[in-house]
């Protein structure tokens, strides 16, 4: 998909974005609604430098993902050796695979109030919502990597002397880690809508879709569209460095996928 | 052998929550509004179901799905084909839709309260606008992905620029838009069901779950949360494999 860098792409693209915001501020200086409910782009920005200057955007930010880093480790430990497992053994796919495939197409989120209930608003319930929501990509992910390794690898390591452990760490897991790794990443932007999603409804003590929501009771677009930028930037960080890195430094070295072509 | 185990290994997997849920229920010292017994919850189940509550919610909820992801899908499409077509066209927006593809819907919800109000309007807006850039992304990547060589054939051949497109790139492009409509509509029912509980509309699921809430109704919550588990399988199992059935598949374009 990608093409060398071309200046003509970035001006086009400038200008794209230059057209967004000019649109935007017409209609904020228009006069249409207040601008309390369209704040024009200087004001956007100013709040938002405001936001990063006093600590509260970077450390709203940071509590959101700390929830998520916590949920996706929780979802990691469980939903891993659960998908090697089923993937291995044809007794465990039949005892879990059909409560998987019974909670899988219920959305996280529908779980918040009942979770509320039973666990009390604030930060469990948010992380618990951010586990529900990321363990379903991660585990069928995990599920169908081990199975896809190459059978003849398998039988190669055996003959060759592998035991299960040497087989394990050797063989499976270098061999599904492509496909764990796209499971994390779909893993994390379920988390991470999960995250703002608990945040709203279960109302934690920090975070950033708890100040979108505390803006919304003073009328403050400004904070909310400076929060949304925020969640953006952080959402793209991740998709497009973090992931990419990681995928860099173990199946892309290995030569597991086509790297250079793609 | 293997296939009575195979059936019977599940339902030895039901039958052992179930138990372990109604010892819990029992004798686990929790008030029974809060942890009901499988007989109330079925008991609540058969109730709402019958007198019409939740068919009421399913379909309020249902027409909300339809209208907001069909914004999403015609939105999408266009948009994604513009993309994919035009490369000034992809310049332009590429960078915008990657921008907000990863902001997860629901964070506009309040900003959406703030501007359009309360009700099923901003609701269903939301769910378009939130579910309509995995469309984009997916149609883009779809029509970029049609292969040179039919393109170059076709031209050869004398196709003009419609019948390039209706004959040609639609058909390539097809399975990567079925798969982004698949998506879109997975996303706009998870989104959907959370935003039913910010907007405060006035029936349907998410609803249903958030007022339950209040009255400590844990039977009617888990039998609207069955509910939705039932309609997101018929959706995901029913809707699209069907679509794919009679096109791309038929086609011969992607393995049944």
């Amino acid at each position: 998909m990608r093409r060398g860098f071309s200046w003509r792409a970035l001006a086009r693209g400038a200008a794209g974005v230059a057209a967004v915001l000019a649109i935007w501020e017409g209609f904020a200086r228009s006069g249409m609604f207040s601008t309390a409910m369209t704040p024009p782009v200087e004001s956007i920005a100013s709040i938002m430098w405001q936001m990063i200057a006093d600590g509260s955007l970077p450390l709203n930010a940071l509590a959101t993902l700390i929830r998520v880093f916590i949920g996706l480790a929780i979802c990691f430990v469980i939903a891993v050796p659960l998908g090697v497992l089923m993937a291995r053994s044809w007794v465990a796919e039949r005892i879990f695979l059909p409560v998987l495939s019974v909670l899988l197409p219920i959305p996280s989120l529908a779980w918040v109030p009942l979770f509320i209930l039973w666990f009390g608003i604030g930060d469990f319930v948010t992380i618990l919502v951010v586990v529900y929501a990321a363990f379903f990509p991660l585990v069928y992910s995990v599920w169908t990597g081990v199975r896809a390794v190459n059978p003849i690898w398998l039988r190669s390591a055996i003959v060759m002397g592998a035991d299960e452990t040497t087989l394990f760490r050797k063989v499976i897991w270098p061999a599904a880690l492509p496909y764990i790794i796209t499971g994390l990443r779909l893993s994390f932007g379920r988390a991470w809508i999960g995250v703002i999603g608990g945040e709203l409804l279960a109302s934690p003590k920090f975070g950033l879709g708890e100040i979108i929501f505390n803006a919304k009771e003073f009328l403050d677009a400004g904070v909310m569209l400076a929060t949304l930028v925020g969640i953006g930037a952080i959402g793209i960080v991740f998709e497009r460095f973090v992931f990419q890195m990681l995928e860099n430094a173990t199946v892309r070295r290995w030569g597991m996928v086509a790297g250079a072509q793609s | 052998m293997r296939r009575v185990i195979g059936i019977a290994l599940p339902l030895m997997t039901f039958t052992v929550i179930a138990a372990a849920w109604q010892l819990l229920a029992t004798y686990g010292g929790f008030p029974p509004k809060l942890v009901p017994g499988l007989g109330t919850i079925a008991e609540t189940f058969l109730r709402l179901a019958s007198n019409g509550v939740l068919a009421a919610a399913a379909v309020a909820t249902l027409y909300r799905l339809g209208v907001g992801f069909l914004l999403a899908a015609v939105i999408g499409v266009l948009v994604g084909i513009a993309m994919g077509r035009r490369q000034w066209v992809e310049d332009t927006l590429l960078p915008i839709v990657t921008f907000l593809y990863p902001i997860p819907g629901l964070a506009y919800a309040p900003l959406f309260v703030l501007w359009f109000g309360l009700g099923d309007i901003p609701t269903m807006l939301l769910v378009g606008v939130s579910s309509c850039f995995t469309v984009i992304i997916n149609t883009w990547k779809g029509v970029k992905a049609v292969k040179p060589i039919w393109l170059r054939s076709a031209e050869v051949m004398g196709a003009g620029n419609r019948d390039m497109f209706r004959r040609v790139v639609l058909p390539a492009a097809l399975p990567y838009i079925l798969v982004g409509l698949r998506l879109g509509l997975a996303q706009a029912w998870r989104i959907l069901i959370a935003v039913e509980m910010l907007m405060s509309v006035q029936r349907g699921l998410g609803w249903m779950i958030f007022g339950a809430q209040t009255f400590l109704n844990t039977d009617v919550m888990l039998s609207t949360i069955a509910l939705i588990g039932m309609i997101g399988i018929l959706l995901e199992r029913q809707v699209f494999a069907r679509i794919e059935r009679v096109t791309v598949v038929r086609w011969g374009m992607v393995a049944a």
